[in-house]
């Protein structure tokens, strides 16, 4: 039941067959997948959409899958959550929260993509799969490789948080460190590929893998009710998940799923790692790649595969980027737990904190409907708040204890 | 002495299937040219018409994006190594 035709070259629209593959072969451009719409078109309405299952195979059409999806059936359809004590904290009317910081079964956006990539890479007969990664998606491919009994090697800079080390080193597979940046992890996998056959997500199987964030989009706009926000703020580290956003929205237009989408997508990065932001804000339509210094590694992508695709999706959207310190990283992480009960790690800190700079300029107004792209779990980035939280008061277990003790623990919150 | 330089798989079609070919100059562009002389067709693929480096092409001397450096002007010698490397994605 396979919608694809085949996948083609951004840049210069080579066409090439439905095999593993990571860049146009001839200008190294990113390649998307092609999809037969016209055969998609009879098989999706919003009814059959509504009557399937609450994950994110209620869009298997507008997945490049040939079969059913073998890996991570439970993953997507995550909460949107209706934000009222953020938005008037916020001085916005409506805002929401697009939750995958409790996409199953790693806590991140990364299942969707990981789902998609680890089911093809069955499709294609690997038996080994592997990654290179800032985190999140180490903790995708090790957790749903497991559960298949997929052997896979996870490469990750040497310097990532305890929390994504350990949630991927307990699926038992093989993690190696690198001695250096995302950058030269990926610089590294880039060869190995080459000399293994191995299924490699963020690689050889990138087109299909980078299809898996249109997930995240087209639930978006079925859970507003079949309609874009007027704005969605989107974090950035190569690029692919804004642009995946953009495509979910175009292809629900297209398939008369929603009405013509006037949505601005934003992006969002750090300012230690704000290579697409300094683009746009320069005006450039270049990327000049950068040395990362942030505490939201998760996004610490300095030469971002993608940033000049997302480039364009936030100019031609009517969006806008934008970056934050990492002082207003964590204030954003202290504010969308404060006011709706939700920890989320370090990248979901930098959509929020950008998403109030952005307010304050004036590029969203009182009135745009805003979405808050949130794409993972506080619990995995501790080490980006401890320290900057009051202690608890210890006291013997005494009522008169507490009760002379409650002024002060009153006063800390 | 020639220096090193690393093919990606996308390129290994031109260069007989060899991962690693040797070009002679002082600079990266003087190395690319010299390449496609007895590769005909590389530079082509690494650069755009106007001459730049390609949008989703990397070029490394040593462990260091040129565009850190001096871009294709950078000086280059024959102990150093240059890594000719697509665009990854990731996180």
């Amino acid at each position: 039941m396979s919608f694809v035709n085949g996948l083609q070259c951004r840049e210069c629209d080579q066409s090439y067959p439905k095999e593993p593959l990571s860049v146009c072969e001839f200008c190294f451009g990113p390649l998307e997948v092609v999809y037969d719409y016209e055969a998609i078109r009879p098989r999706l309405s919003r009814e059959i959409i509504g009557n399937r299952a609450p994950n994110m195979w209620r869009y298997a059409e507008l997945l490049p899958l040939d079969g059913e999806a073998r890996v991570g059936g439970q993953a997507g359809f995550t909460p949107l959550v209706r934000a009222d004590n953020l938005a008037r904290r916020l001085g916005l009317k409506d805002v929401y929260i697009k939750n995958d910081s409790v996409c199953a079964p790693t806590l991140s956006f990364k299942d969707r993509v990981v789902a998609v990539a680890l089911s093809k890479a069955l499709e294609f007969g690997f038996d080994t799969v592997g990654c290179a990664s800032t985190g999140n998606l180490a903790n995708a491919v090790a957790a749903n490789a497991a559960s298949v009994g997929l052997n896979s090697y996870v490469f990750i800079p040497a310097d990532l948080e305890m929390g994504k080390v350990l949630g991927t080193l307990i699926y038992k597979n093989n993690v190696i460190k690198i001695d250096g940046n995302y950058d030269d992890v990926n610089r590294l996998c880039s060869e190995i590929v080459g000399k293994y056959r191995w299924g490699f997500v963020n690689i050889n199987l990138r087109p299909f893998y980078a299809e898996g964030s249109k997930s995240f989009g087209l639930e978006v706009a079925e859970q507003l009710g079949w309609r874009t926000p007027d704005c969605i703020v989107v974090p950035m580290a190569g690029g692919s998940l804004i642009t995946k956003i953009r495509k979910a929205f175009t292809e629900m237009e297209k398939l008369d799923l929603i009405p013509d989408s006037r949505c601005r997508i934003f992006g969002a990065q750090a300012t230690g790692c704000s290579p697409i932001t300094t683009a746009v804000k320069a005006g450039r339509d270049f990327i000049k790649p950068v040395k990362p210094d942030s505490i939201a590694k998760s996004i610490a992508i300095g030469n971002p595969a993608d940033g000049y695709y997302a480039l364009k999706t936030m100019l031609e959207s009517g969006g806008w980027g934008e970056d934050v310190s990492d002082e207003e990283v964590v204030e954003g992480i202290q504010l969308l737990a404060e006011e709706e009960g939700i920890f989320t790690e370090t990248a979901g800190g930098v959509t929020v904190a950008v998403t109030r700079k952005l307010i304050g300029q004036g590029r969203i107004s009182s009135d745009d409907l805003t979405v808050i792209s949130i794409t993972g779990n506080g619990l995995k980035t501790q080490e980006a708040v401890q320290g900057r939280l009051a202690e608890p008061a210890v006291i013997p277990a005494r009522l008169s204890e507490f009760e002379e003790t409650l002024p002060q623990v009153s006063a800390v919150g | 002495m020639p220096t090193s330089v690393r093919i990606p798989v996308q390129l290994r079609t031109l260069t007989g299937g060899q991962e690693v070919i040797t070009g002679t100059g002082g600079s990266v562009l003087e190395i690319i040219e010299d390449i496609d002389r007895q590769y005909p067709g590389l530079k082509d693929r690494i650069c755009e018409s106007e001459g730049k480096v390609r949008r989703f092409v990397n070029i490394f001397l040593n462990e260091e994006d040129i565009r850190f450096l001096e871009n294709l002007q950078t000086a280059v010698t024959e102990k150093d190594e240059l890594s000719i490397i697509p665009a990854i994605a990731g996180g």
